[in-house]
């Protein structure tokens, strides 16, 4: 190991006082959205939950829908499919549910290997009133107790991207089993890593003394976490309202953190965990110190390619400002404006707080309007979806794509170089293509 | 209802965007709850366009369905109007929005737009994609063009000394190779003196469209897409039709005397084209292994169709299957399969596919994006003949279908990924040599030589926990040298966990890894790789 690096200080940002964007206006529009609905969420769920199934209850789009979104990056058989509504189904509600038995039965017998179903929610399933919640009961009493079956809607009518995933997850928490009453309090990360972060994160919390952590989602849905007043949960995505709220009927606290982007945002997300269980500071400053100071020499390496670009966001993943935080405070990145689908404004507390004063945000979309904004800000980066990127940089802009920060491990120390990489990867292209 | 895990098709509004798209000056208002708007990412990144589709989508949310969704409609379809300007409009509705029942049609007529609008009817619930295609192209031929629709009875006829003029139909956006058997028939029908009148809906306008019966004849070069729209000009322009599709070089020649004969031309010249490599290429004798491979055909119905012929008469391969998913075009297929005396697979379900292929023991695959994945399965040397499409159908390179370069590109493209004569020799001669196996691929296919250079070096040295417990215990190098008792070989060793954490890098990239961190490792005196030691390496390698 090189000792050398361990010699550097680590400074353990305090939470900063009320101010940055906490109170700022939000320039909130509708319109056309670019951006992808909550099925889409499917494609990094089917892989996370090993033994878990997603049946879309929809139509030819969303199976057109998932295979374009995802059809690049599959390689085995997907454990998801979609079960179409067809014009016979449209006819009687009765006839579309014993469709639905019919095509359960089927794809259990297909894959035995299967111990968790989920029906999802389409928009013309929700539009047609078709009962998922009563449907996945009773198939439920049909497969038990080889497999449990679940329900959630991921329509682009309610949900925007990752909000699939909220819904997914919300749709889990009464499946939890509870905790025993006396249990000792224990510390529940909710939101889907990638595995190789889960175990980064599981090896910190043990350094810093907290042994006793659960993931949500599990990698097998035999190894759901338990929940109950005992548990404190620290959310490692900014985007899981219904979960957060599911979770806390079930008698879990929320610890209050910025989310794990960055050195900084790490550092505090660990922090506000090691504070609840009372860890003293030096043996939290021991435990994160050599992985802190390793990425923030990482970051300092990379800080010379983005010092001082202006970046614009348009909304899609509702990473958006814990992005622009870690842009703009680890690495001086000018933030010209920060849009995202949704703002939650309690569990972005501490991420607007940390965002510099007159930030211009925006929530929701109109596509055009915010193209307007975006040719006339002339920024240096743009964050969109595939759908505009392409087009924009036929226009000469320089783009990141967003949904590759979805499907990227950029969580933690070890990732904080490489989400600032793939901001600094478009830059350092476009030079070298012109030189 | 239909469990679906790939789909052939897109549902039919796709397939009017991709009219859309094609064309200069048309713009399509889709009555669409968000989300829809992931159809754009077909045309920005795999077709990678340099401009989004002319599409707007209302996208509206489950909060506006107990509200006004048709004011929305009106309000998009007004915005859109203004903004860009189109001289034709397309109007209707995804398959959610026909549930609810808004009518397109009757509200953008409403708006009283200066320009034709047409309503698209497009029943989500039943048909797909290219039906939908060929729908819209025809409503908007019959839009644009009807007004020049001559009187009945009035007789076509030809200027004396004008050349012959044709339209070429059924070019879209997102077609399979479309952009470049455009260029390669227009060169064609050039040399032969026959004049373009329009190409649509490929790169044509409104006032295009208006104009098409200008042409003495059409050309229908995907008549999945272009058929009913030329039926409709037989009709009511006399315009007659040439329906032979031009892929591969024996339907080229057929096609040209057609073209010959429409124009009143002589072939001759245009017949004896210096290009014409193919054929002599499969008469050469290192195609001799060719003979009697057994072939396996699916795709739309004009691509199957023409590959089985290619692959029968032109290469000598035999045709053990063909298929479609093109319900309409079920009975050319069958048609076709009579020829080989095999049964059609007329099916929208890949698994289906998947079955029959495997029973058939197939040796090379000739089908869509959907059948690599099935060929990639079992093992089986494949070529994408047809859409479904992906990134790599859409070349740099000039790489037609049609025509006598198109026949050339199919014979490279077919044959590269059999294993060549005088290697499936060594093969067979020489089975006891460790690198072949009976697993082991051609090796011009690359991938099984690289995963077992992977797989050897996953065998590297590693240490049980107990043995690294001393040396792990202390992080520093120096500590480390100094305890060991015998002298360092300089090589690393990996660690279980290290080794552990190194599989969740994924496998693409952890060559890259394992090196990376081994020199690492050795430039800086680490004994032994630990978890830590793997992300200081990294570190110390990003940027």
């Amino acid at each position: 190991m090189s000792s050398a690096l361990a010699a550097v200080p680590v400074v353990v940002q305090s939470r900063p006082a009320a101010g940055g964007c906490s109170d700022a206006p939000v320039l909130k529009e509708r319109g056309q959205r670019e951006v992808f609905c909550g099925l889409t969420g499917i494609i990094w769920l089917h892989r996370k939950i090993q033994d878990a199934f997603f049946l879309i209850v929809g139509s030819r789009t969303c199976a057109h829908l998932m295979q374009s979104a995802a059809g690049v990056m599959i390689f085995a058989e997907p454990r998801f499919g979609t079960a179409i509504i067809d014009e016979r189904d449209l006819a009687g509600m009765s006839d579309a549910n014993d469709e639905l038995d019919r095509v359960v039965a089927q794809l259990l017998a297909r894959r035995p290997d299967i111990k968790l179903l989920f029906l999802v929610g389409s928009c013309p399933s929700e539009v047609i009133k078709l009962d998922l919640s009563r449907a996945s009961e009773r198939l439920a009493r049909q497969h038990a107790p080889k497999v449990r079956v679940l329900n959630y809607s991921g329509s682009g009518i309610e949900t925007t991207f990752t909000q699939g995933e909220d819904a997914c997850l919300a749709s889990l928490i009464p499946a939890l089993p509870a905790s025993a009453a006396a249990a000792p309090k224990s510390l529940l990360v909710v939101g889907a890593l990638a595995d190789v972060v889960e175990d980064q994160f599981r090896r910190l919390f043990r350094a810093i003394g907290i042994p006793d952590v659960q993931f949500l989602p599990p990698r097998r849905s035999t190894e759901l976490p338990t929940v109950g007043p005992n548990t404190r949960y620290l959310l490692a995505q900014p985007f899981l309202s219904d979960t957060a709220r599911a979770l806390e009927e079930r008698g879990a606290t929320r610890l209050d953190a910025p989310f794990p982007l960055g050195v900084e945002g790490t550092t505090a997300w660990l922090e506000a965990a090691a504070a609840e269980w009372a860890i003293p500071a030096p043996k939290f400053q021991a435990a994160i110190a050599p992985a802190a100071t390793r990425a923030s020499a990482a970051l300092d390496r990379i800080r010379s390619q983005l010092a001082g670009k202006r970046i614009f966001f348009f909304p899609d993943s509702q990473l958006e400002i814990p992005l622009a935080r870690f842009l703009s405070r680890e690495l001086d990145v000018e933030l010209v404006e920060v849009g995202t689908p949704f703002l939650h404004r309690s569990h972005l507390a501490q991420e607007l707080a940390r965002l510099p004063a007159g930030t211009s945000l925006s929530e929701g979309q109109h596509v055009e309007r915010q193209l307007d904004r975006c040719r006339a800000a002339k920024p240096d980066i743009v964050v969109c979806g595939l759908g505009l990127a392409n087009p924009l940089e036929a226009e000469g802009m320089t783009t990141k794509w967003a949904i590759e920060l979805v499907f990227t491990p950029i969580q933690g120390y070890e990732q904080a170089a490489d989400l600032a990489e793939l901001f600094a990867r478009p830059l350092v292209r476009r030079t070298k293509l012109a030189a | 209802m239909q469990l679906t895990l790939w789909t052939y098709e897109g549902p039919p509004h796709v397939g009017a965007m991709r009219i859309a798209t094609a064309m200069k000056d048309v713009h399509y208002v889709l009555h669409a709850p968000q989300g829809d708007t992931y159809a754009d990412l077909l045309f920005t990144m795999i077709e990678r366009r340099t401009r989004r589709p002319p599409v707007t989508y209302t996208t509206f949310q489950a909060r506006d369905l107990g509200g006004d969704t048709a004011q929305l409609f009106q309000d998009a379809a007004r915005d859109a109007f203004e903004r860009f300007q189109p001289k034709a409009m397309l109007v209707g509705a995804s398959c959610t929005a026909e549930l609810i029942q808004d009518d397109p049609g009757g509200l953008s007529e409403a708006l009283n737009l200066p320009i034709p609008v047409v309503a698209l009817e497009l029943p989500s619930y039943q048909k797909k994609e290219n039906w939908g295609a060929a729908e819209t192209f025809y409503q908007l031929v019959r839009a644009l063009a009807g007004p020049h629709v001559p009187p009945p009875g009035q007789k076509r006829e030809r200027e004396a000394g004008r050349k012959a003029r044709c339209n070429l139909l059924g070019p879209t956006a997102l077609g399979f190779r479309h952009r470049d058997d455009v260029t390669e028939i227009s060169g064609l029908l050039a040399r032969m003196g026959v004049e373009i009148n329009v190409i649509a809906p490929l790169d044509a306008t409104a006032a295009d469209l208006a104009r098409l019966g200008d042409a003495d004849f059409n050309i229908v070069l995907y008549p999945e897409t272009a058929q009913q729209a030329a039926g409709w000009l037989l009709r009511n322009f006399g315009q007659p039709m040439v329906k032979t599709v031009p892929i591969g070089t024996g339907a080229t020649c057929e096609f040209i005397r057609e073209v010959a004969t429409l124009a009143g031309i002589d072939p001759t010249a245009t017949l004896d084209d210096a290009n014409r490599r193919a054929t002599w290429y499969a008469k050469s004798v290192d195609s001799t292994y060719l003979t009697g491979k057994r072939v396996f055909v699916f795709g739309d119905a004009t691509h199957a169709v023409a590959a089985a012929r290619i692959a029968s008469r032109e290469l000598g391969f035999t045709v053990v299957g063909i298929g479609t998913y093109s319900r309409e075009f079920a009975r050319e297929v069958r048609e076709a399969a009579k020829l080989y005396g095999v049964e059609a697979l007329i099916t929208e379900d890949y698994l289906e596919v998947e079955a029959r292929i495997a029973e058939l023991n197939v040796e090379l695959l000739l089908g869509t994006q959907m059948e690599r994945h099935i060929a990639k399965r079992l093992g089986v040397p494949c070529a994408v003949i047809s859409a479904p499409v992906h990134v790599q159908d859409y070349p740099a390179r000039y790489s037609p279908q049609m025509g006598f370069e198109g026949a050339n590109v199919l014979f490279d493209t077919w044959v590269h990924p059999l294993m060549m004569g005088l290697e499936e020799h060594l093969l067979g001669m020489f089975r006891e040599d460790f690198e072949f196996h009976p697993e082991a691929a051609p090796s011009h296919l690359g991938g099984a030589v690289s995963e077992r250079r992977v797989d050897a070096a996953a065998q590297m040295p590693t240490m049980p926990v107990e043995a690294l417990a001393a040396a792990a215990a202390s992080a520093a190098p120096e500590l480390a040298v100094a305890e060991a008792d015998a002298p360092w070989n300089g090589q690393p060793v990996w660690s279980a966990e290290g080794e552990k954490e190194l599989g969740k890098i994924p496998f693409f990239v952890r060559g890259k890894a394992r090196r990376n961190t081994e020199a690492y490792a050795r430039d800086h005196g680490v004994r032994v790789i630990t978890v830590e030691a793997l992300y200081d390496a990294k570190a110390h390698f990003s940027r």
